[in-house]
């Protein structure tokens, strides 16, 4: 009787795990930037790819074009049966946070977002001032002039974050150093315009800036092309993208949105979602600065040993970088 | 007769029908070449512009966004301007509305808050177009350039104030707060509840009562008025019109003033409509948009609105199209709605000189002229 009790409640187990397998819909919204933005949507793109491949699940895919397709679009996934929507990118927030409360049964995660309140919402926020503060480091030992550049994309807050860290970085190491910060523009279109990125780029060289650090979205693949043809040094962001100029790119500040992404639909599936804001910085390696076999001849010792104890006093909390987003204010 | 040899009624109805219809065709054939069915497609579109519930009410939304811009590049079109500032326009419009509920929603009840709000819209985007009207008027520069120029300006001012001193406190995004419920366009399915009609959720909202106005104003100024008279007469011959005794100057002016307003209105619905707070880039081409529906439209407020209709369909189908399909993305539906804005605007006569000489043959007996 016992066997057969147990035999029983493994085949109603293993039922109910495939029931809910078969129904497992993940949906993602990505935003305006689009799935191939070669940056930040393209890294969530990556990570629900890799989910997809993995397990041989559908994942339900909508790129917004306007401002009212956010909330209709997460509406949509709920009501076409989808068990988690994820949300890419901060404007999405108030859009999430009222379709989150309106289908409590549905799971929510949002990427770049770290204020809302709801119960069945996961909320993903990264600490791009620690990652770049190392990218600084390395910008400010590379650079001979003592002159090092920041281009940015559209001029927000987030952006901001980025620059400021990256200035900590570069004075920590030598506080002599002069830094040259440009924005792409104040419109969407800034995240993909690389012709302006490569003008940016050219004006900061011409002034003397040998290094030059980008969070400007597909803007940057025109920064990392000027450098390089410059004979310069490009810094890469979010993915790594040392390979797009061998020996030009001195190093990338990884954010792994993809990790995030992954793990929200892999969680969702196996029925361990946590709800709630996970902040991910070096410690929980959400952010990181990248070395491979393309930059490996441009980092030498000296500099890697900086960067690492740097990143070791972070995590121990013995620098702590400023984050822009915290008051609105980078200290000078 | 029109200038194109065709009578009226091939000129604003066949032509444009004709010109759909080539650019459904082409897009077939893009979506046949992707690997789907084409008819398919076209069904999911139809039924997710006007059936499926809700589907119809952003279809609407989007229509009276479009309304709003259509008629304002159509004022100025009558006059022989060419107002492609209506993005800006729309954007500090959005401003204007913004600034006056974010002053007023703690005090002020619904309804004198909304007249008030929508009041400003058209004030700001007044205010925005008055700037190149002034200096085409008295100075000459060509206002395609600075209308164009002045979108840029607005950009940069929004974001500026969105991501300084207007943004909401806690937050990354760079928006405003939400506006306080005074502050919100009654929707139309909270509306018709109240009238026991149930109709489902969308970002629908009174504006689009507030559009048709705006058209019937627009068709009373432009044809029964004094001011619409001149500015036809300018229009049709500046030179006539200055010797006939118009200020041409003030007109100009004028005329650019009630093209921004009209603009500044779209942020009724696109503003205190649907998101109840000012985000980045809520125009999202819209105003641009509007030079096609004008063209379509024929710069007269019923065409208008119907080419609206067309667009608005376009763009809540297109989303359809793109739930529904994994092959078929975003870009895919943009080529779909610019090969409908290619032939309808750029390409509006393309067919006329062959129409004509159809309509020609088949006609059986002509007066001699």
């Amino acid at each position: 009787m016992r066997i057969r009790t147990i035999l029983l409640s493994i085949a109603a187990f293993a039922m109910a795990f495939a029931a809910h397998a078969m129904d497992f819909k993940p949906a993602v919204v990505y935003d305006m930037g689009g799935k191939f933005d070669k940056s930040f949507n393209e890294g969530i793109s990556n990570g629900v790819a890799k989910f997809a491949e993995e397990t041989g699940v559908e994942v339900m895919e909508f790129e917004v074009t306007a401002e009212p397709q956010r909330e209709q679009a997460m509406r949509r996934m709920a009501e076409r049966g989808a068990t988690i929507v994820l949300g890419v990118g901060f404007a999405q927030a108030d859009a999430m946070n009222k379709v989150s409360a309106e289908f409590p049964d549905v799971k929510f995660a949002i990427i770049d977002v770290y204020w809302l309140d709801q119960p069945n919402l996961r909320q993903y926020s990264f600490k791009e001032h620690e990652g770049s503060y190392l990218v600084g480091i390395a910008a400010a030992m590379a650079s001979q002039t003592g002159k090092v550049g920041f281009v940015g994309g559209m001029d927000i807050p987030l952006i901001r974050k980025f620059a400021c860290g990256y200035v900590q970085g570069v004075m920590a190491t030598n506080p002599d150093a002069e830094i040259f910060q440009n924005m792409t523009g104040s419109t969407p279109a800034a995240w993909n315009d690389p012709a302006k990125g490569a003008e940016l780029t050219q004006s900061q060289i011409d002034r003397g800036a040998d290094v030059v650090y980008h969070a400007a979205g597909g803007t940057g693949t025109g920064v990392i092309r000027a450098a390089a043809d410059a004979g310069k040094l490009a810094i890469g962001v979010d993915s790594n993208q040392n390979h797009l100029a061998p020996g030009s790119v001195l190093t990338s500040m990884l954010k792994r949105v993809d990790v995030a992404a992954y793990n929200t639909f892999k969680d969702a599936m196996s029925g361990d979602f946590e709800t709630g804001i996970k902040v991910l910085g070096l410690a929980e390696g959400g952010v990181d600065w990248a070395l491979d076999d393309n930059n490996a001849p441009l980092i030498n010792d000296a500099m890697k040993a900086a960067i690492d104890d740097a990143k070791a006093k972070i995590i121990s909390g013995d620098i702590v970088v400023h984050n822009y987003e915290s008051d609105n204010n980078c200290p000078s | 007769m029109t200038s194109h040899g065709l009578p009226r009624w091939a000129d604003v109805g066949l032509l444009p029908l004709i010109n759909i219809l080539a650019a459904v065709i082409v897009s077939g054939v893009l979506i046949w070449v992707i690997g789907e069915n084409p008819f398919e497609a076209m069904a999911v579109m139809f039924n997710g512009a006007f059936v499926y519930s809700g589907g119809f009410g952003y279809t609407l939304y989007y229509t009276t966004n479009f309304i709003f811009t259509g008629l304002a590049v159509a004022v100025a079109f009558h006059a022989a301007m060419f107002n492609i500032g209506g993005e800006g326009q729309a954007y500090i419009g959005g401003l204007g509305a913004g600034l006056a509920v974010l002053m007023a929603d703690s005090f002020l009840p619904g309804f004198l808050l909304i007249p008030f709000a929508v009041a400003f819209a058209a004030l700001f985007g007044a205010a925005w177009a008055f700037i190149p009207g002034y200096l085409q008027a008295t100075r000459g520069s060509h206002i395609v350039i600075t209308t164009i120029m002045f979108n840029f300006i607005a950009a940069s001012v929004m974001v500026g104030l969105l991501s300084g001193p207007m943004m909401r406190e806690g937050q990354g995004s760079p928006e405003t707060r939400i506006f306080e419920p005074n502050g919100h366009m009654p929707y139309m399915h909270e509306m018709l509840g109240w009238i026991g009609i149930e109709v489902a959720r969308s970002p629908l909202n009174l504006s689009l009562v507030i559009a048709l106005a705006a058209a019937v104003l627009v068709w009373f100024i432009i044809w029964r008025t004094r001011f619409g008279y001149a500015a036809r007469t300018f229009g049709h011959s500046p030179g006539a019109a200055e010797y006939a005794g118009i200020n041409t100057t003030w007109l100009i002016i004028a005329v650019l003033a009630l093209s921004g307003a009209l603009a500044g209105m779209m942020a009724s619905n696109a503003v205190l409509g649907e998101p109840h707070k000012i985000v980045v880039n809520f125009t999202s081409g819209y105003g641009f948009t509007g030079i096609a529906v004008a063209l379509m439209g024929r710069n007269h407020p019923v065409g208008i609105i119907l080419a609206s209709l067309l667009f608005g369909a376009l763009f809540q189908g297109g989303t359809e199209l793109d739930f529904e399909f994994q092959t078929i993305t975003r870009e895919t539906v943009q080529v779909v709605q610019g090969l409908i804005i290619l032939f309808s605007g750029a390409l509006a006569y393309m067919f006329a000189p062959m129409l004509a000489r159809i309509l020609f043959m088949i006609t059986p007996e002509r007066e001699p002229a």
